[in-house]
């Protein structure tokens, strides 16, 4: 079946269209070339005037696994405020901040998106993890497995084991959770938390291991880099909230010593100690900082104002602003000698002097990040606003005076703390094609998605170019996936299961039996049981595709 | 699925579906087409392995024997006629759970558990307050004291205390030791103890939350003007205090399904608030024991897809949770419900309530009900007659289950999908 989607203006940074009328064909879920003059078009979709772009990725959303769930079985306030009835075609299902799978899966191509990646799996908890993102429909997804905080990791570099035994059971992780990338949050924090540790700095020592979160991120981004995985270490940084912040940070973005690093929701690390309220604004030097390290990237983490919840692997961090909870509760939990989660219902509110601030902060990143190649769209669905409040984001980027009103809505004194109202730099249609399509793509190392060149896959968003950006991003007029019209005016039209993203970097077999005795040794559950085996991800998928990307092996 | 083919004879690392705890260490003999435990085999484990003899695995319709498709066909046909099916028991695996949570939204009816009233307690608490928690692996490594709440941790999960509280070597040192002090009003009988008897500190279960509070105000620095609570005098009180705050890593744990009394939740939640305070200065977590019959399961697979776990209705086309008016008992009393999905794929005792309903049971082959439901099928159980994901205890872990013999038996989820695919 051949598809003419015809005329559409495209944004298509990777091929360097910007706004040119084009014509895309469609065969079998692939983009493919203009076919010879007289073949037969099955279907063709006149999008004149329409903007076309790829499907959106959400490279960072915390849409699969234990803290969602726990989050969901908190907030059924959430829920019963906001459900998504069921149709004739979709299921029912609710939630706003902690929404469902099923009304995440609905709600994001609803959005444009086609891809979205969890990036706090944990090791002992992929199996949930998977069986959550299984559930959810349409948009293909995959996971960063979170290590660094992980007793067996931790045990080697104590005993100063070299860098390729680490490398083999960085890689080991990868294959037996089933995810395509690491994290690291809280580079051995979570566990230094379990010592009754409240804070690590990047330079201190953990309190048993004698290691610093400095020398994890190092052995840790040389891993990735040398297992050649295509998507570069993704950091949560340590002191995650803590005013002053910033000076970790900028260790941090040095810590991985000239090799690719990801900073992640990088405005909730971007604090500084000045004025009278000790807190401010550190988005300026941060900025910088990505701006003159080319191997460093980062998404921002935005703050939106309302109920939202946190949901971290961070325990450090979440219980110790367990007192700021909107409502008051709040759970935090210990896994496994392996990680942790926190959960905390919140609520950023406009005339908060901090929450004010923090969401100019995430803007002034934004606005700062000079090349939008290496800084991504994103709130840390649902931790500094649920993913549903993209499209007010987008036009918070591309609209100055919108921008200007809703900052004069703040907040006197958090106003006064903030060179926002003094940025002038208006995001383009362009560069939000770069933020959301085609830099994701190139940073999470796929080339098939985010553009829609031949040979990329036929997920396709088409906007009204409506003048206000917030109501045009919210309701695609159509949005393709594989080539299948899944959306059309904003309501789904059709259902499938979207596939897995994975790697499988190899290692040494010497490994599994180490990690097999460790297991037998110290923990409950035997490495065999703890590793996914192959056809249980189909289960996990109702039997969508498994990808499994290339790594590029280098030695250093 | 993990789906080895089931082998004759011994097979090792098999685990076990039998409780929350998901042990994965079994060794099993499955020569003859029965299971015999052969080694790490609890009570539980051995009920409910040793039973799998001959399977009869006809499906009777009003008591009838039928072929298994006229029993599909009566069972749509009720399900379709029904104005609010509640979809019950559900003692079954990740995959029949999905498969009920579908039927239910279609059929726009109810989903509950068998073991909700229990876990409900815990809910309530982690709608209302939250709690700090942990996880069986590091309770076996960091544990220095486990305080035992008023509940037969023994009996429901015997192999607890051999898998977390008494080994000696753990990540951090070779001669780890963890106390043991059991709050309540006597140690449980059958309890199978990992050595000498815990030190008891007596306290009548319906008058915990006092203890709770005093513990909490002592360990605040604040005066009692209280002389005795729960009980005790507050003497007590002030010593179990001290052990508390003293633990580098203590552990409360306790089995909801044991506190049976009015409000049980709002005990829990002064002991997870009482945790809460202890972290201010020390490391102390929760650990809340359940997990049997796939409650941990059925609540995360309705959590993620829903929004809301078990006591969901769909019948207004929209998931709605209520706790108290979507249970099955409220829903029978009051006649709400007029048809009941029964499912109970582990345990064969666990029989559905006595209802003038109508009632379609999905039950372990060998359930001997009192009276003829209008369909009964005898499905497989996960883990023996095919494989399957269910969710242990701390609800992190997830486990396959494997299949480990030749079984004529549907499963849940193939029941359910054969049901749905005739409405």
């Amino acid at each position: 079946m051949l598809l003419k989607l015809a005329a559409g203006r495209l944004y298509d940074p990777v091929q360097g269209v910007d706004g040119q009328v084009r014509d895309i064909f469609i065969r079998d879920g692939w983009v493919v070339p203009a076919p010879p003059p007289g073949e037969r078009i099955d279907r063709e979709y006149d999008l004149t005037g329409r903007v076309v772009m790829a499907g959106a990725i959400d490279m960072h959303t915390h849409i699969g696994g234990g803290k969602l769930n726990i989050a969901r079985a908190m907030l059924p306030e959430d829920h019963s405020a906001d459900p998504v009835p069921r149709t004739g075609l979709t299921r029912a299902s609710s939630g706003h901040a902690a929404p469902g799978t099923l009304a995440t899966g609905y709600r994001y191509a609803e959005m444009g998106y086609t891809t979205c990646f969890e990036p706090a799996v944990l090791p002992s908890n992929a199996r949930q993890a998977h069986l959550e993102m299984g559930d959810t429909p349409i948009v293909d997804k995959g996971g960063y497995v979170m290590l660094g905080s992980d007793d067996f990791l931790l045990r080697l570099m104590a005993a100063g084991e070299a860098q390729a035994r680490i490398n083999d059971y960085v890689a080991w992780t990868l294959n037996a959770t089933r995810c395509f990338a690491i994290k690291v949050v809280n580079p051995g924090g979570i566990s230094a938390f379990k010592f009754n540790r409240r804070m690590l700095d990047l330079d201190e020592k953990h309190p048993f291991y004698g290691v610093t979160p400095r020398d994890v991120l190092r052995v840790l981004s040389r891993a990735v880099y040398e297992l050649g995985i295509p998507h570069p270490l993704h950091v949560h940084s340590s002191n995650l909230g803590v005013p002053g912040n910033a000076k970790s940070t900028l260790g941090t973005i040095r810590a991985s010593e000239g090799l690719p690093i990801h900073i992640t929701h990088i405005q909730f690390h971007s604090y500084g100690t000045e004025g009278d309220r000790k807190f401010s604004s550190a988005a300026a030097p941060i900025a910088e900082a990505i701006n003159a390290t080319p191997n460093a990237s980062c998404d921002v983490g935005q703050v939106l104002f309302g109920q939202t919840v946190t949901a971290s692997g961070d325990t450090m961090a979440q219980h110790r602003n367990s007192s700021f909870a909107s409502p008051k509760k709040f759970v935090v939990m210990d896994i496994e000698c392996d990680a942790g989660c926190g959960v905390l219902p919140f609520q950023y509110r406009e005339k908060h002097y901090v929450n004010a601030l923090q969401w100019a902060i995430g803007l002034e990143i934004f606005l700062l990040v000079q090349d939008p190649w290496r800084v991504f769209l994103t709130t840390d669905h649902p931790n500094g606003a649920p993913f549903i409040t993209y499209p007010h984001l987008i036009r918070l980027l591309m609209d100055r005076t919108f921008r200007n009103e809703r900052l004069a809505l703040l907040h006197p004194e958090a106003q006064a703390m903030t060179t926002l109202g003094s940025i002038q730099r208006e995001y383009t249609l362009n560069e939000i094609a770069i933020l959301t399509r085609a830099g994701p793509a190139r940073l999470l190392g796929l080339p098939d998605i985010g553009h829609l060149g031949p040979g990329a896959r036929a997920d396709v968003t088409v906007y009204r170019d409506e003048p206000d950006r917030e109501r045009m991003f919210s309701a695609p007029e159509y949005v393709f996936k594989d080539g299948e019209l899944v959306v059309k005016d904003g309501k789904i039209v059709s259902l499938m299961w979207g596939r897995f993203h994975t790697v499988q970097p190899a290692f040494d077999p010497g490994i599994e039996r180490r990690v097999a005795e460790h297991f037998q040794r110290f923990y409950t559950v035997s490495a065999e049981h703890f590793r996914i085996a192959e056809d249980e991800m189909g289960v996990f998928g109702h039997g969508a595709e498994v990808l499994v990307h290339p790594c590029r092996r280098r030695t250093s | 699925m993990p789906s080895l083919p089931p082998v004759s004879g011994e097979v090792t690392d098999v685990t076990c579906p039998f409780c929350g705890l998901l042990c994965d260490d079994l060794v099993v003999d499955t020569t003859g087409g029965g299971v015999a435990v052969r080694r790490n085999g609890c009570r539980i484990a051995l009920a409910g392995f040793e039973r799998t003899g001959a399977v009869r695995s006809t499906p009777l319709v009003a008591g009838r024997p039928v072929t298994l498709q006229l029993a599909v066909a009566e069972a749509a046909r009720l399900v379709a006629s029904a104005r609010l099916p509640l979809v019950a028991g559900l003692g079954t695996d990740v995959a029949g759970v999905r498969a009920a949570a579908r039927l239910a939204d279609r059929c726009g009816g109810v989903v509950d558990h068998m073991n909700s009233a229990a876990s409900v307690r815990n809910l309530l608490v982690m709608q209302d307050g939250g709690w700090i928690a942990t996880t069986l692996s590091e309770v076996r490594n960091r544990a220095d004291l486990l305080l035992v709440v008023s509940s037969d941790v023994g009996g429901r999960f015997p192999r607890f205390f051999e898998r977390c509280v008494t080994p000696k070597e753990t990540l951090f040192t070779k001669e780890r030791r963890c106390d043991v002090v059991f709050l309540g009003s006597a140690l449980p009988k059958e309890s199978e103890w990992p050595g000498p008897a815990p030190e008891l500190v007596p306290c009548d279960p319906e008058r915990l939350h006092e203890a709770f509070s005093v513990l909490r105000t002592i360990v605040a620095g604040r005066p009692v003007a209280a002389r005795e609570a729960g009980g005790a005098p507050v003497g007590v009180w002030r010593k179990l205090a001290n052990r508390l705050r003293a633990a580098r890593y203590g552990v409360a744990t306790w089995a909801a399904a044991d506190f049976e009394f009015p409000h049980a939740e709002l005990t829990i939640q002064v002991l997870c608030e009482l945790v809460k305070d202890l972290n201010r200065e020390t490391r102390f977590s929760s650990l809340p024991l359940g997990g049997s019959e796939g409650d941990v399961t059925a609540e995360s697979v309705l959590l993620w897809q829903t929004g809301y776990g078990t006591r969901t209705s769909f019948s207004r086309g929209r998931p709605e949770h209520d706790s108290y008016h979507f249970s099955t008992a409220r829903l029978l009393a009051t006649g709400g419900a007029d048809l009941l999905l029964w499912i109970s794929s582990f345990n064969e005792a666990r029989i559905p309530p006595a209802t003038a309903v109508p009632t379609i049971v999905l039950g372990r082959d060998g359930m001997a009900l009192e009276r003829q439901p209008a369909v009964f099928i005898p499905v497989g159980t996960p883990g023996v007659d095919h494989a399957g994901h269910l969710f242990r205890t701390d609800r992190v872990v997830a486990l396959p289950v494997r299949r480990l013999r030749d079984s004529p038996l549907p499963s849940v989820a193939d029941a359910i999908a054969a049901i749905e695919a005739a409405v």
